[in-house]
């Protein structure tokens, strides 16, 4: 299993996604806002075969690191990502992304008549209600969204 | 242990501090029939921000503050001053702590309450953001549900009208589910209770969304009845049709238990007909007679 995915690609240095769920791999590049104009060089795989999972995505990136509000961002859609960053083709770090309880900054309330989306001075702010299925709660007007309306409101 | 605390939503307020509030609203009301002045809140100010327009709630803060020794200080049209200057409610509710005790807030969009909260030390209370959340109001629902019929617990409650933008609707429903009530929706199919509403309630809460009011009507404990807005409809002919078949009459209340009663959050348009005001049932000028004990129990407890 670990050879089919390394069979994809070795990264010399950059950033790998594991464990993102099978088929969401589109979506998290898209998070991290990476399209044609993006010069570093990616690898992708899609429902590949993983002992924890069954079947699960994975994405190398090269010469590339996250930002924490990216991993946040990366946790609402794959809550059991692990992200490690590679160095000279070895893994130096590893971590596991979290799903905060208290989401600041991340996601934008997908209620047209809430307070927080006029110009008040105040960031969307979300309580998490489950991880699986996805479900947070804004903490100003207090309408819940799920993981489809939740990753459609990214800031 | 309301003490100092901000009131935005219902879940705000424990179920202790509710029997708290209506044992002080108990003796709010007594003080208030013997005709004594109280002196609890001399010397404090309430500011009342309404951006929305409100007779009732409004009045009743107001009325409730002064009963209580205190004053209030409120702008006339919130809307048309520094709203419509663009200033922002942050702004508003900064400058507002340094002229009051305690900040009563009514506006059009949900969260508003809470916002306002986030910026002062200054306890808020929501008088309703959007359609929300209106916390007082329930309160004095629970308190009145309570008076009527002694209790709360093992009522059967059946809510009626608009269930979806309706404010008052959404706290009680989440109030009555923190008690052992069973609870009856009746809406038109296009102003049913939202899904986040009913993902808020405990799983175990028994909660029927029925179409048919007679259905349940012989069951129901208390009918609580709210305005369906014209303004909802687009068809004009669409509203007389839907208010026709939601309207309580004399016949309705003829199949009621004997021991149960209709509230209304108030103003009722065309939802109870005025033929039913006369009977006993008609619990919904009581209902609206208790907000004021009720409030200057929040009132004294907050500022206590
Ligand atoms: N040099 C490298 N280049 C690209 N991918 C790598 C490199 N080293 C490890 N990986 C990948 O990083 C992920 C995490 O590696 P590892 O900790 O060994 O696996 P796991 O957490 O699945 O047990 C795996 O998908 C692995 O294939
Ligand atoms: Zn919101």
């Amino acid at each position: 299993m670990e050879e089919q995915t390394l069979k994809i690609s070795k990264i010399k240095d950059g950033t790998v996604i594991d464990h993102i769920p099978p088929g969401k791999a589109l979506k998290v590049l898209s998070i991290l806002r990476i399209d044609e104009k993006d010069g570093n060089s990616i690898s992708i795989g899609i429902r590949v075969m993983s002992k924890r999972l069954g079947q699960k995505d994975v994405i190398k990136i090269e010469n590339r690191d996250l930002e924490k509000f990216e991993v946040d961002k990366i946790s609402l859609i794959a809550p059991d990502a692990t992200i490690s960053i590679v160095k000279n083709y070895e893994i130096t770090e590893k971590f596991s992304v979290d799903l905060p309880q208290r989401l600041v900054g991340i996601v934008k309330c997908s209620n047209t008549n809430c307070i927080t989306n006029t110009k008040e001075p105040v960031v969307g702010e979300f309580t998490l209600l489950s991880k699986h299925p996805l479900q947070i709660r804004c903490n100003y007007c207090e309408r819940t969204m799920n993981e489809k309306e939740a990753t459609a409101s990214l800031f | 242990m309301l003490r100092n605390r901000s009131v935005v939503s219902i879940a705000d307020i424990g179920n202790d501090e509710l029997s708290e509030i209506f044992r002080i609203a108990d003796d709010m009301e007594k003080s208030l029939k013997s005709g004594k002045s109280l002196a609890l809140m001399n010397g404090k100010i309430m500011a009342t921000f309404f951006y929305e327009p409100s007779t009732r709630t409004r009045l009743s803060f107001e009325s409730a503050m002064h009963r209580l020794g205190g004053s209030v200080i409120s702008v006339a049209e919130a809307k048309s001053s520094s709203f419509a200057k663009g200033e922002t409610l942050a702004d508003t509710v900064r400058m507002a702590e340094g002229y009051s005790d305690i900040i009563v807030i009514r506006h059009s969009m949900e969260g508003a309450a809470r916002l306002a909260s986030r910026f002062t030390n200054k306890p808020i209370i929501n008088a309703g953001d959007g359609s929300g959340q209106h916390p007082t109001q329930t309160v004095l629902d629970l308190y009145t549900i309570k008076k009527e019929l002694g209790d709360i617990n093992g009522k059967t409650v059946t809510i009626v009208g608009d269930l979806r933008y309706g404010r008052t609707v959404h706290s009680l429903l989440l109030a009555l589910a923190r008690f052992d009530t069973k609870v009856n929706l009746v809406s038109p199919p296009m102003l049913k209770i939202p899904d986040y509403v009913m993902s808020m309630l405990p799983r175990d809460f028994r909660v029927d969304v029925v179409d048919d009011l007679q259905s349940v009507i012989e069951d129901t404990d208390v009918l609580y009845v709210t305005r369906i807005q014209k303004e909802r409809f687009s068809d004009p002919n669409e509203y007389q049709s839907v208010i026709g078949s939601y309207s309580i009459s004399n016949e309705t209340v003829g199949s009621m238990k004997q021991k149960s009663i209709i509230m209304h959050p108030l103003p009722r348009v065309d939802e109870i007909l005025p033929e039913v005001d006369l009977s006993p049932k008609a619990a919904y000028f009581r209902q609206a007679n208790n907000g004021v004990p009720v409030r200057m129990a929040m009132i004294s407890l907050i500022l206590g």
